[in-house]
C-alpha cells in the first residue's frame, strides 16, 4: 500500500500502479464523493440552472504549513472566495497537485485531509484532479491548482464599474493577518502574540451581505496579494471614481501593527485570505455592516471610507494625524527595511 | 479606549503643527538625515502641513541609496563569478540596478541569493548547509552594525567555517561633516535618526553644534515624534540656540548603548568609504579587523572593485546631498518609477525618490 512508502517517489507520477494507489489511497479516500468515485478522466454532473461562474488559481506557499492553515486549506478557500466575491455559490472544485519528489507522504496526507475538511465544511465537492511529480529540487515541496464552478442566482451583477459616489467601503475584518503569519513563521520571527492566518471560506459571509443588501452591493473582492490598497486601486480604476479611506478606521491587529513597525511593512499591502472588501450603497451600509458583524468571519467588520465623485480615479487616505495622501498600488513586493 | 487614543494622537499632531506655525518666523532649511524619517514625513503628509518658510531637505540616510555604484557592480560581479556561493542580503538591496543587472536578476539567472531579515538569518543558512560558503552583503548604518558584529562573534564561537561578511557599513556623523564641508548647501539644523543614535548616543553630534553652529534634535519615527522634533529644532533656531536635544528620550541617551559600541569595536574598525553621489569620505566606513580576517569576505574571496558608473541621467547624487528634490530629476516619475527604477533612491522604501513618488504625486 501507499502507506508503506513514506515519501513521494517519481514513480508516483508515472501513471502506473504507484500513481493509481496514490490516487485511490490518498486523494479519492479523503475527497470521497459520488462524482469523484468512478475515478474517470472527468466528473459528470447535471448542469445547474442559471448562470455559472468558473475560476482557477494556483497556490504556492512557503512553508506549506503555517499558523492558522496550510497550502491545502488555502487552495480550497482561495477558489471558493474567488467565486464568492462574484456572488456565486461554489459547487464543484478540481484539485491538481504538483509534488516534489521526496515530500514525506504524511505531509501530503495532512494537506489532503485539510482540503477535504475545508471542502466538507464549506459544502463543496472536489470532483476531479490530477497529480504530477517533479524531480527533487525542481519544485518547492508542493504546488496545488484548484479550479471551481459556482452558480449565480437571479440577475446579480457585481462589477466595480457600478460603483457610485456616496457608496461606502466596508472591510470584513482586520488587515494583514495572513501576510504577517506567513512571514513571521517562515523567518522564525518570534512575537509576543503570534498571528494566525485568517484563511477561511467566505461564501456564506458574501451570501449574508448580499441577502441583507440585495440591491445595494456594488462590488466585492478578497484582498489577497497586494492587500487592501491594491483592491481599492482596482475599484477606483474600473469605476473611474475616487475612493477616500480613513487610516484610523481600518482594523489592524495590534500584533500585526507591531510586526509591520519592526519590519517596515505596511499592513494595507499585506495579503489576507479570509477577508472581504465590499462597496455598498449609502442606504445599504448599515444592513451590510450588521450582516457581516453577525457572521463568524466578519466580527471586526468596519466602514473604512467612501466613494467620491472624482476627478481622478485614485485612492486617498486620511492618515492617523489628520493629513491626506495618495494610497498607491504596491509595486513589486514589500521587503524588510534596513534601518 | 483605542478610539480615544487615536483621537488624541490627531489632536496632538495638529496642535504641534499649530505651535510650529505660531513660533516660526525665519526661513530655515532642516535636513532629516535618515531615510525612515523621510518615509514617515512623506507618508503622513508632514511636509505639506509645515509653513512655507520651513524647508525640509532629505539627506543621505538610506543605506541602500548611499551604497556606491562601484559597490553595487562589485556585488553583481561577485555573484556572477561565484554561483556556488550563497549570498545573503537585506531587503531592498535586491532591486538596486547596477550597470548591467540587479541582484534580483542575478537570482533569476541562477545565483543563490537570499533575502534575510537579520544577520542571524544568514548564519542559519550557513548552519544548515555547512558544505557551502555563505556571504552576507552587509549594508547599513550604526543601527545594524552591532547585530552583524554579534553574529560574527556567534559564528566564531560555534566554529562555523563557511560564513563570511562583506562589510559595506557606513557611519553617520562623518557623512554629516562631509556634507557641511562641501559648502554646497545651507543647512540650519539636523533632525537626527532615532535608531542610529540609540547606539552611538546624541553626544556624537556635538561637533555639529560647536564647529558648524548647527543645532540637532534626535527624533523617533512615529509621525508625532517627527513633528515634535521639527518643533524643537524650529524653537532652537528661532531662539538662536545651538544645542543637541533629544526628542526620542524613551530610547536615546547622551552616551548611547555602550555595550553595542563595544561589540561593534571588537569586530570592526573605521575605514574610508565610497558614498553614492558624495564620493570617498574618510573614516565613514567600517572594515573587519584583522583578528576576524577569516570571516572577511573581502579577503577570503579577494573581491575586486566594481565599475563606478552612475546610471545615465540619474540625479541620485544631488538628491542624496539634499541639493534637489526628486521632482527636479528629469527622469522622475517618467523613465524612473518604483516598478522600473533607474537609481537606488527610487528602489528602497526609504529612498527619497520612492517616498516622493509614493506619497507626493498630486495628493
Ligand atoms: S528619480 Fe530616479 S533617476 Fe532621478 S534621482 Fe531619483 S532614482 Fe535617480
Amino acid at each position: 500500500m501507499t502507506k508503506d512508502i513514506k515519501t513521494i517517489l517519481l514513480a508516483h507520477g508515472s501513471g502506473g500502479s504507484h500513481s493509481r494507489r496514490l490516487v485511490e489511497d490518498v486523494f479519492a479516500k479523503a475527497f470521497t464523493n459520488p462524482l469523484l468515485a468512478p475515478l474517470n478522466d472527468q466528473a459528470v454532473f447535471a448542469s445547474p440552472s442559471g448562470r455559472l461562474a468558473f475560476t482557477t488559481d494556483s497556490y504556492v506557499v512557503k512553508p506549506i504549513f503555517f499558523p492558522g492553515g496550510d497550502i491545502g486549506k488555502l487552495a480550497v478557500c482561495g477558489t471558493i472566495n474567488d467565486l464568492a466575491v462574484g456572488g456565486a455559490e461554489p459547487l464543484y472544485l478540481s484539485a491538481s497537485f504538483i509534488i516534489e519528489e521526496g515530500l514525506p507522504m504524511d505531509e501530503l496526507e495532512r494537506v489532503v485531509a485539510s482540503m477535504a475538511k475545508t471542502a466538507l465544511d464549506a459544502g463543496v465537492m472536489i470532483v476531479t484532479g490530477d497529480t504530477k511529480v517533479v524531480e527533487r529540487g525542481k519544485g518547492d515541496k508542493l504546488f496545488i491548482n484548484t479550479a471551481g464552478i459556482g452558480r449565480i442566482s437571479g440577475s446579480l451583477d457585481l462589477a466595480p464599474s457600478g460603483i457610485k459616489p456616496g457608496d461606502s467601503v466596508i472591510v470584513s475584518g482586520t488587515m494583514g493577518d495572513h501576510g504577517i503569519a506567513i512571514l513571521t513563521h517562515r523567518e522564525g520571527i518570534r512575537m509576543e502574540t503570534p498571528v494566525e492566518s485568517d484563511c477561511a471560506p467566505l461564501h456564506t459571509l458574501a451570501k449574508a451581505v448580499l441577502e441583507a443588501a440585495p440591491s445595494g452591493v456594488r462590488a466585492m473582492r478578497d484582498p489577497t496579494r497586494g492587500g487592501l490598497a491594491t483592491v481599492l486601486n482596482e475599484f477606483a480604476a474600473s469605476s473611474g471614481r475616487s475612493i477616500s479611506v480613513r487610516e484610523d478606521d481600518i482594523p489592524v491587529k495590534e500584533a500585526v501593527r507591531g510586526a509591520c513597525e519592526i519590519l517596515g511593512f505596511d499592513p494595507l499591502y499585506l495579503a489576507n485570505e479570509g477577508k472581504l472588501v465590499a462597496v455598498v450603497s449609502k442606504e445599504s451600509t448599515d444592513a451590510a455592516l450588521d450582516a457581516m458583524r453577525s457572521h463568524r468571519y466578519g466580527r471586526d467588520a468596519a466602514v473604512i471610507g467612501t466613494v467620491e465623485e472624482g476627478p481622478k480615479a485614485r485612492v486617498l487616505i486620511e492618515t492617523s494625524i489628520g493629513n491626506r495622501r495618495i494610497l498607491d498600488m504596491l509595486s513589486g513586493e514589500q521587503l524588510p527595511r534596513i534601518c | 479606549m483605542k478610539y480615544v487614543d487615536e483621537f488624541r494622537k490627531r489632536e496632538e499632531a495638529q496642535g504641534l503643527l499649530r505651535k510650529i506655525r505660531e513660533i516660526s518666523r525665519r526661513e530655515v532649511s532642516i535636513m532629516e538625515i535618515c531615510g525612515t524619517h523621510t518615509h514617515s514625513i512623506s507618508k503622513y503628509g508632514v511636509r505639506e502641513a509645515l509653513p512655507p518658510n520651513i524647508r525640509l531637505i532629505s539627506g543621505p540616510g538610506c543605506p541602500v541609496c548611499v551604497t556606491s555604484a562601484a559597490d553595487v557592480n562589485r556585488l553583481l560581479d561577485f555573484s556572477r563569478s561565484r554561483r556556488d556561493v550563497v549570498i545573503a542580503t537585506f531587503g531592498d538591496m535586491m532591486k538596486v540596478p547596477g550597470s548591467s543587472s540587479s541582484l534580483q536578476e542575478e537570482k533569476a539567472r541562477g545565483g543563490d541569493i537570499r533575502v534575510v531579515y537579520s544577520p542571524l538569518g544568514a548564519l542559519d543558512i550557513a548552519r544548515e548547509d555547512t558544505g557551502r560558503e555563505v556571504v552576507l552583503f552587509a549594508v547599513g548604518f550604526e543601527t545594524t552594525v552591532p547585530t552583524v558584529a554579534a553574529t560574527m562573534l556567534a559564528a566564531r564561537e560555534e566554529g562555523l567555517k563557511n560564513f563570511s561578511v562583506l562589510s559595506l557599513h557606513k557611519l553617520t556623523p562623518p557623512a554629516m561633516r562631509a556634507l557641511m564641508d562641501t559648502g554646497e548647501i545651507d543647512i540650519d539644523g539636523f533632525i537626527c535618526p532615532g535608531h542610529v543614535t540609540a547606539i552611538i548616543g546624541a553626544g556624537a553630534y556635538g561637533f555639529l553644534a560647536t564647529e558648524y553652529g548647527s543645532p540637532c534634535v534626535v527624533a523617533g519615527f512615529e509621525p508625532i515624534d517627527a513633528i515634535m522634533g521639527i518643533y524643537m529644532l524650529v524653537r532652537q533656531l528661532e531662539e538662536g540656540r545651538k544645542d543637541i536635544e533629544i526628542e526620542y528620550d524613551r530610547v536615546v541617551t547622551w552616551d548611547g548603548n555602550l555595550k553595542a559600541q563595544e561589540v561593534m569595536r571588537s569586530v570592526f574598525e573605521p575605514a574610508d568609504s565610497l558614498w553614492r553621489g558624495i564620493g570617498n569620505i574618510p573614516g565613514s566606513g567600517l572594515r573587519i579587523r584583522d583578528e576576524f580576517a577569516d570571516m572577511d569576505a573581502e579577503k577570503r574571496f579577494s573581491i575586486p572593485p566594481g565599475e563606478d558608473a552612475e546610471p545615465r541621467g540619474c540625479k541620485c547624487g544631488s538628491v542624496l546631498k539634499g541639493l534637489i528634490t526628486p521632482d527636479a530629476c528629469p527622469l522622475f516619475a517618467k523613465a524612473c518609477t518604483p516598478e522600473f527604477p533607474i537609481g537606488p533612491c527610487m528602489v528602497s522604501s526609504e529612498g527619497t525618490c520612492a517616498a516622493f513618488f509614493k506619497y507626493r504625486r498630486a495628493a
